[in-house]
């Protein structure tokens, strides 16, 4: 081999090597992230694989390409074989390996959507309605495996959060780099516990949404006229703030409707929900006023 | 396939030279060349009005903040941006292409239904005339997206009614062109001009106009369900009067899927013929090209709601979809294989329309890839509305098929003006177009991952980096081409050597239209060759 194609293919490998360490490094902000749940590590686990998949492909068919492209060149005195016209053994065999490719993807695949389909055995029930342009948060019910206990009075609006909407608005002249979280933060985020399978119920308003959290692995639309589920599942260890928007054209604003989710431990969270309860207020300010 | 006996027409050249005068010539035009020229021409203005609706958004998305559109003007223009190019900008290409080239390569004097021709153009003009005017109307252009999905289109302004009716007219045009291209290939072939001997871009071509024959049809029926929903008082997609919106995906997307491939297929035929002629080798596996690409239209048909994987579809759906979705990967890997191995121990030249058909090889592929991955439903639960599917579509599209018509011209155009073009300049306009095409849309795949949704005018910061990648290759793809039309004009003008009759000379190419002179007579082959 000449010093020019060893040099072609060092080069190659090196930004091969390169680009999979990049890609592959969990974290890195060129790839998909792992996140907290079941659900988006198989999501992220089934990227990788069909990611592997078409490069190992590409690296067969592209050096193939490449090979031909320098090896058989007219300017180099290469010869045409007109004789390659046909061959059904090699239609045959490239039409089966990739079917046996794609069954390997797909066992993998079908498992995958069947998990993320099963929405029974919740803890927790909330439903959020997506609306021009802001999200409402209503938490239905809890169950702790035996009894569905209905929660009543916890509803609340999730907007833009104020600096962010300020900063957005066309020729303010503000820097959205001095905004934390800029575009990505509400003023009253979904609270959900850690290690409680969480059922999200979503339906529309007015137009189509859609509701996505990129760490918790799943989005779904919300549908004017239907009720959507959903279940998310953040692994305990994992609590803390998690970020998303609205993935749907919902009109004008439809960029400015962030999702914003904080993940508590399961104390934190009973203690919470008990705070924002109107008949436990209630019962705490009777409590208090006949002392 | 074929090779004829060239004929001799030189007694009869003043006839065959005659074209009308005037813009008469034009307007009641019925020659089939007439009619390609003003597809593509029209197909060009298209794609630089379409084009001047991506700068716009890609200077919006440089840097985060608003700077520069209100947002429900950013939306019309990303809606906007995909109806020109997909219904403005490629489906026109490519009818002007079927227009000039299949009568020549199946050796019959014209299409089989010329005055219909005619119609099938003008409608186009007019159809686009009131699209485009909407952005002046009261509410402004639409602005839901191309997939119109109700209730958000259903809160267009004026523009609803006009847009509805634009899409009409583009559809019976298609419907229209779509016919004349079946009943040309299935009734005027010249004799000994087997199904199976045909060029390649004329099988893609017939089995596209049974797809646009198929669909559009549906699309209509959608788009009208719309119109009453919204003037009429129907509740066809409205949930209080007990309609569906989604029920619009379902009808939309059985048009949507079939439309890409409609979209792609003819590009399958240009580069089936274009590389075969540039490394002196006929194309491997003739039979199989064509049997890959009616598989891959029959199974177009059953795929759509892979659009749809996130509206809360039983499993048994997306399990469905999933499976027939990672099928079509099949018959487009034989043909990418069959193309690859159409290289393998040939004699290769890199003339413009080759270097833009093996850009097509690789690029295509690369989009075929994201495609795949997109078929894995859990896995489209992250990507869907993300700019991975951005990117995705974008790479099949404008490295895709986009490519794939530049090959086609810089390959015909010779045959069609009778000038050779300034080759130098046009591949300074094919590595200007290839690597700023790949700096626009590469990133966005990494933008998708991170995150980023599809379809927002402003972004958070940590996106900032690859958008403003993305933008500067956007403006580098834009500029570039304006060098194509520079090329193309001063090859219709006359400037460049003549070209001979066979235009690429020691190359494979095969196929009728280079036996006739160019530039091809006003009227060719009004007697039929003589097939071997």
């Amino acid at each position: 081999m000449s010093i020019q194609k060893k040099l072609a293919a060092a080069a190659g490998l090196a930004g091969l090597a390169i680009s999979a360490a990049a890609f592959g490094h969990p974290e890195s902000s060129l790839n998909l992230p792992v996140g907290v749940t079941p659900i988006s590590q198989q999501a992220h686990y089934l990227h990788m694989l069909t990611l592997w998949v078409c490069v190992g492909i590409a690296v067969v068919v592209f050096g193939a390409m490449i090979y031909s492209m320098v090896k058989f060149r007219k300017s180099q005195g290469a010869v045409a074989d007109t004789s390659i016209v046909h061959s059904t053994k090699a239609e045959i065999i490239w039409t089966i390996i990739p079917v046996i490719i794609l069954v390997a993807l797909a066992v993998p695949a079908t498992k995958g959507l069947v998990i993320i389909e099963d929405t029974r055995n919740s803890g927790l029930t909330v439903k959020a309605t997506g609306y021009q342009w802001k999200w409402q948060y209503e938490y239905l019910s809890q169950n702790d495996g035996k009894t569905e206990t209905p929660i009543s009075g916890v509803s609340y609006y999730s907007a833009l959060e104020e600096n962010s909407n300020f900063t957005r608005q066309l020729g303010s002249g503000l820097d959205p780099n001095q905004v934390e979280n800029y575009l990505l933060d509400v003023d009253h985020p979904l609270i959900i516990p850690s290690g409680v399978k969480v059922r999200l119920l979503l339906t529309g308003n007015d137009v189509i949404h859609a509701w996505w959290v990129p760490q918790l692995g799943m989005k779904r639309d919300a549908i004017p006229g239907f009720v959507n589920e959903m279940w998310i599942q953040v692994d305990e260890g994992k609590e803390g703030t998690y970020r998303g928007q609205c993935v749907e054209l919902c009109g004008r604003d439809h960029g400015f409707m962030p999702i914003v989710v904080v993940v508590k431990t399961k104390q934190d969270f009973a203690a919470w929900l008990a705070a924002q309860q109107p008949a436990a207020a209630t019962a705490t300010a009777a409590t208090t006023a006949s002392l | 396939m074929a090779h004829a006996e060239a004929h001799a027409h030189d007694g009869h050249d003043h006839d065959h030279n005659h074209a009308p005068a005037g813009i008469g010539r034009w307007l009641f035009a019925t020659n089939h060349k007439d009619i390609g020229t003003m597809y593509l021409v029209f197909a060009l203005i298209m794609f630089f009005i379409g084009g001047a609706m991506a700068m716009v958004i890609r200077l919006e998305l440089f840097k985060p903040g608003l700077q520069f559109v209100d947002p429900s003007f950013f939306n019309s223009m990303t809606t906007m941006h995909a109806l020109v190019m997909i219904f403005g900008g490629v489906m026109p290409a490519w009818t002007g292409l079927a227009n000039w080239m299949i009568p020549l390569q199946v050796g019959a004097p014209d299409m089989a239904l010329p005055r219909m021709n005619n119609y099938s153009f003008w409608l186009l003009p007019f159809a686009f005339t009131l699209l485009l005017m909407t952005f002046f109307l009261p509410g402004g252009a639409p602005a839901g997206g191309w997939t119109l999905y109700p209730p958000l289109v259903l809160q267009a302004g004026d523009s609803f009614g006009f847009t509805i009716f634009a899409i009409h007219m583009m559809g019976i045009s298609s419907i229209m062109g779509a016919i004349n291209v079946v009943v040309t290939i299935m009734n005027m072939r010249a004799p000994g001009m087997h199904l199976l001997k045909m060029p390649l871009f004329c099988w893609t071509w017939l089995i596209t106009a049974y797809l646009l024959i198929a669909t559009m049809p549906v699309l209509a029926g959608a788009v009208t369900m719309l119109l009453t929903d919204h003037y009429f008082g129907t509740a066809f997609f409205n949930p209080a009067g007990g309609g569906d919106p989604v029920m619009f995906q379902h009808i939309f997307w059985f048009f949507g899927h079939p439309e890409v491939y409609i979209l792609i297929l003819p590009a399958f035929g240009i580069v089936s013929e274009v590389i075969p002629t540039f490394s002196r080798k006929p194309l491997f596996g003739y039979e199989s090209m064509v049997y890959a690409t009616g598989s891959i239209a029959f199974l177009s048909f059953i795929v759509w709601a892979h659009h749809m994987f996130t509206v809360g579809m039983p499993l048994a759906g997306q399990l469905f979809f999933m499976l027939s979705t990672m099928l079509i990967a099949v018959p487009t890997g034989v043909k990418v294989f069959n193309w690859t191995t159409t290289m393998w121990r040939g004699s290769i030249s890199y003339e413009p329309p080759m270097l833009f058909a093996l850009a097509f090889l690789f690029l295509f592929t690369i989009g075929g890839f994201s495609g795949l991955m997109l078929a894995i439903a859990p896995a489209d639960f992250q990507y869907h509305d993300t700019y991975f599917v951005v990117a995705h579509f974008h790479y099949v599209l404008v490295p895709g098929a986009v490519f794939a018509i530049m090959a086609g011209v810089y390959y015909w155009l010779p045959k069609w003006t009778g000038h050779m073009y300034d080759l130098k300049l046009a591949t300074w306009h094919f590595w200007l177009s290839t690597i700023s095409v790949n700096v626009l849309f590469f990133p966005m795949h990494f933008l998708g991952l991170a995150g980023m949704p599809r379809r927002i005018p402003d972004y958070n910061v940590q996106f900032a980096d690859w958008n403003m990648v993305a933008s500067i290759g956007g403006f580098a793809f834009g500029l570039s081409q304006v060098m194509f039309v520079w090329i193309v004009l001063k090859s219709v003008r006359g400037g460049g050597p003549k070209a001979s009759a066979r235009v690429w000379d020691d190359t494979n190419s095969e196929g009728l239209e280079w036996t006739v002179p160019s530039p091809a007579p006003f009227h060719t082959f009004e007697t039929p060759p003589v097939i071997k």
